[in-house]
């Protein structure tokens, strides 16, 4: 029978320490389908794929799993008790994640029956099996290759065929797409509609728009750790989607005339810095971007758009393979970080954990640690001078550190993000780049650093801001880059910086 | 007094000692005065110094401290190189020893040339010393490529000249033990006429004044230190992980040259496979005792000088009690197991939950 429901999941609740990461969430899936899961960071997608896959244990509700008879005209639940990764592999349920979590270094063979086959191995007979699974789901591998030689894509189908292989009827693929390129991404989608008709029902997560509606049935929408709604692809266009997702109505029109005091820009001059055609390693297609002093404007884009890779080639942080640079008229070669910073570039990023702070060192060594490095591995400060910066920024930005000695690991990530701010205020950039610089911080701290953006820009600076927050984008930029599936796709400013057409533009397609 | 106040009093010196326990310098300090008062109790003569005379009518200063400080120096000079390498690459360099041999076999080649039993030097002991620098650095540059470039596990990395090493420092003096007859030679690694104080004690000295001036007016442990925490940060800050462990590296090979000279002027000769044996396990556990993390970062260089001298207090002492030289690292192991157990950020958070706990259990006592 077609469409069955194989899962239930009914008001399921997850807390963390004062968070409701989730709060009543339920969510069907049915066999013979693929069931995208959407939401923001942050909306509850994974803390739900977790609770499903047993990695954390849920606080509230039940999960209903169909019982295994071939009986059709009983729709009998039982229900699951999931407390470990490995209940969920009994009840059914597999889970290949964005990172591979198989061993390159061993043969295809051996990456589908690893942990199965007890303590014995009949090497011919595995070899065989795979064989067979591998044609069957039609995967361009031979069961003897090392799997570390395969594509990534036939790597995550080997990873696909091993959770299918485990007799699984709920599978989950977690954004599985994000390192494939468009070819190895059909061929997976080919293979995930193979086993659609296999009646085996996948939950899809992922952050591109476009494959969500070529080969999803449904999608469920997760906002701020709650159900938003379940839909039928159809009755769901792209606009809608992501006004759901962002929690906007499109009729919700408020003002959205920033309570900016910036001036308008001035076209004419020479811009501070422009790129053109400008692409790196990190699998966006080739950009134009100029930014005009005392301009604020900004990428947006759902996640993993492209925005910060954008950002991150005007900054040397990636590998850059082509295209030019000029700052403030003149030809420049931007290759590594070092290069920016001589420029006048100064650049927060994304992660703060893994690219920002250097945890174990002072705040005063965090405060310092661009401007000294800019100014010379023969020329330290002394700790007076030091001293005296750190005391400066601290006060002036109200970082709450008990001494510019604590380390800055042990600081609040808003105070982090700060010391991280105070750092490239120091080096007194004509151009600073601010990558989610609100992300996880208390809403005080946030609008303490949407004022200074605006107020860099009033003394004359530029600054670019990216923000998964439309409304902050904004309130804060006076012309919005609109970056879809990484590549370019829109310019917005003045009277089209409305969030209907914000949407509008990250949706892309159709029109309301 | 009344009883509650000397309880208070009495509670507050364990809590203070429990706050002490957790100082980086707690451990090697704590270490010493266990050495020093197990002497003490076993034979207090260990403390004892003469001024004597050698075979030529020298006052030398002669004891078992002086053992310390002699041999001791040349295990500090190598704990300076091994901290910058631990902090900024996260690993250890397991190579000193074999590079000690080449360094030390190629200051002999430079003195004697063709020669192995030359009656007069063929080039000055400072040119020999030089060339032995640019050899040990070089093959420093070597190790560090390995890692800063090619991502190697520094231990891994550096396992090829451990194994490499020794025969190349045969291979340089065609496996042949070349002799200095000169006595000027020896003064490096003995005594200098007139002065009663070992040499390799102002070697140390001096190449401890001498990082403490690159510490100061370079910016190498900011650097080495922001590399090792967090590489992706520091090259996001414009550094260049990978030129800053390079140098690391390298530093360690000019302080590998130095003990070269040090070994090789001791005897005035070389044994290939002896020289340095083992040495780098000492540096290593040196850098370990000092209370640095191993896996890199945050580095405390007095304390790990601090840790090189106590390495050699033990050996010392063992030796004393004529532990058998084949035994000597079974007890060692001993002691270093006690000693790394307690430096373990494990242990040290376990005495931390401690301290809160005792001092939640005081205030209730007042309370009560």
């Amino acid at each position: 029978m077609e469409n069955t429901e194989v899962l239930q999941m009914r008001g399921i609740c997850k807390y963390f320490p004062g968070v409701n990461a989730l709060q009543n969430v339920d969510f069907t899936l049915r066999s013979g389908e693929i069931h995208a899961l959407m939401g923001e960071n942050g909306a509850g997608k994974s803390t739900l794929i977790k609770v499903l896959t047993g990695v954390y244990v849920k606080d509230g509700g039940t999960i209903l799993i169909r019982k295994n008879t071939s009986d059709e005209a009983m729709p009998d639940f039982e229900e699951a008790h999931i407390r470990s990764p490995q209940d969920a592999q009994n009840s059914g349920i597999s889970t290949v994640y964005q990172e591979i979590a198989l061993c390159p270094n061993l043969s295809v063979a051996e990456n589908m029956f690893i942990g199965r086959s007890g303590a014995f191995t009949n090497w011919a007979d595995m070899n065989k099996k795979t064989g067979e699974i591998l044609k069957q789901l039609d995967i361009p591998a031979t069961p003897r290759q090392q799997l570390g030689s395969c594509s990534i894509a036939v790597q995550q189908m080997v990873a696909i065929a091993r959770a299918v292989d485990m007799k699984c009827r709920v599978l989950i693929l977690d954004e599985p797409t994000s390192s494939l390129d468009e070819q190895e991404v059909e061929k997976l989608f080919k293979l995930m509609r193979d086993l659609k008709k296999k009646n085996v029902g996948i939950i899809f997560v992922t952050h591109f728009l476009d494959q969500v509606y070529e080969v999803c049935d449904r999608i469920t929408v997760l906002r701020d750790g709650t159900l938003v709604g379940e839909y039928v692809i159809e009755d769901l266009p792209r606009v809608k989607l992501v006004s759901k997702m962002l929690g906007k109505d499109l009729d919700d029109v408020a003002d959205i005339k920033g309570d900016s005091d910036v001036g308008p820009v001035d076209k004419t001059q020479t811009p501070v810095l422009e790129a053109h055609k400008l692409v790196s390693n990190a699998g966006i297609k080739p950009f134009d971007f100029n930014i005009y002093s005392g301009e604020v404007n900004g990428f947006t884009g759902l996640l993993g758009s492209g925005r910060s890779e954008c950002v991150r080639a005007i900054f040397g942080a990636d590998k850059v393979l082509g295209g030019t640079v000029n700052v403030k008229g003149k030809h420049v070669r931007i290759k590594k970080p070092i290069d920016a910073m001589k420029n006048g570039i100064g650049y927060l990023p994304e992660d703060r954990k893994l690219d920002g702070i250097v945890a174990d060192l002072s705040v005063r060594d965090n405060i310092i640690l661009a401007l000294q490095v800019m100014k010379g591995f023969f020329r330290p400060f002394s700790k007076a001078k030091a001293e005296a910066m750190a005391q400066e920024y601290i006060a002036l930005l109200d970082i709450k550190t008990a001494s510019s000695d604590t380390p800055i690991g042990q600081l609040s990530g808003g105070n982090q993000q700060k010391v991280i701010l105070a750092r490239w205020l120091l080096t007194n950039p004509d151009f600073l780049i601010l990558d989610e610089p609100t992300r996880g911080i208390d809403i005080g701290t946030k609008i303490e650093i949407q004022k200074l953006a605006l107020k860099l820009a009033s003394e004359g600076k530029s600054v670019t801001f990216i923000s998964s927050e439309i409304d902050e984008m904004l309130r804060t930029c006076s012309r919005l880059i609109v970056m879809r599936d990484r590549k370019v796709v829109g310019e917005l400013t003045g009277d089209d910086l409305t969030r209907n057409k914000v949407m509008a533009t990250i949706a892309g397609g159709e029109e309301t | 007094m009344t009883p509650a106040n000397s309880l208070k009093k009495k509670n507050s010196i364990v809590s203070q000692f429990v706050a002490l326990t957790q100082k980086q310098l707690f451990i090697p300090v704590a270490a010493l005065l266990c050495l020093i008062i197990f002497n003490l109790i076993a034979d207090p003569s260990f403390f004892a110094i003469k001024l004597g005379h050698n075979s030529d009518g020298q006052p030398i200063l002669s004891g078992y401290l002086i053992t310390i400080l002699d041999y001791g120096s040349e295990l500090a000079i190598l704990a300076i190189g091994m901290t910058l390498v631990t902090a900024a690459s996260g690993g250890q360099d397991i190579s000193v020893g074999a590079a000690i041999a080449i360094a030390g076999s190629v200051i002999l080649k430079v003195l004697c040339g063709d020669n192995s039993r030359p009656d007069h030097m063929q080039a000055p002991i400072i040119v020999a010393f030089l060339v032995a620098c640019v050899v040990a650095m070089l093959f420093g540059a070597f190790n560090g490529s390995l890692v800063a470039f090619f991502k190697i596990q520094p231990m891994v990395a550096t396992l090829i000249l451990f194994t490499a090493g020794r025969s190349i420092a045969a291979w340089i003096n065609n496996n042949e033990l070349p002799i200095i007859a000169e006595p000027e030679f020896s003064y490096f690694g003995t005594f200098i006429p007139g002065i009663p104080i070992p040499t390799p004690v102002f070697i140390a000295v001096a190449c401890m004044i001498v990082i403490f001036l690159v510490l100061k007016f370079t910016n190498l442990g900011l650097y080495s230190q922001a590399v090792g925490i967090n590489p992706n940060s520091s090259r996001l800050n414009g550094i260049n992980p990978a030129v800053v462990k390079l140098i690391t590296y390298v530093i360690l090979g000019l302080c590998v040259a130095v003990v070269g000279l040090i070994k090789v002027s001791r005897i005035s000769t070389i044994n290939y496979s002896v020289i340095a044996k083992d040495i780098e396990m000492d540096a290593i556990l040196a850098v370990a005792l000092g209370g640095n993390s191993l896996g890199g970062g945050k580095f405390n260089m007095p304390a790990s000088i601090m840790g090189a001298y106590i390495i050699q207090f033990l050996t010392t002492t063992l030796y004393k009690f004529n532990v058998l030289s084949s035994a000597l690292p079974a007890y060692k192991a001993v002691v270093v197991i006690i000693l790394v157990i307690l430096s373990a950020p494990v242990v040290r958070e376990r005495l931390a939950s401690f301290k809160k706990s005792r001092s939640a259990k005081n205030s209730v006592k007042e309370v009560a």
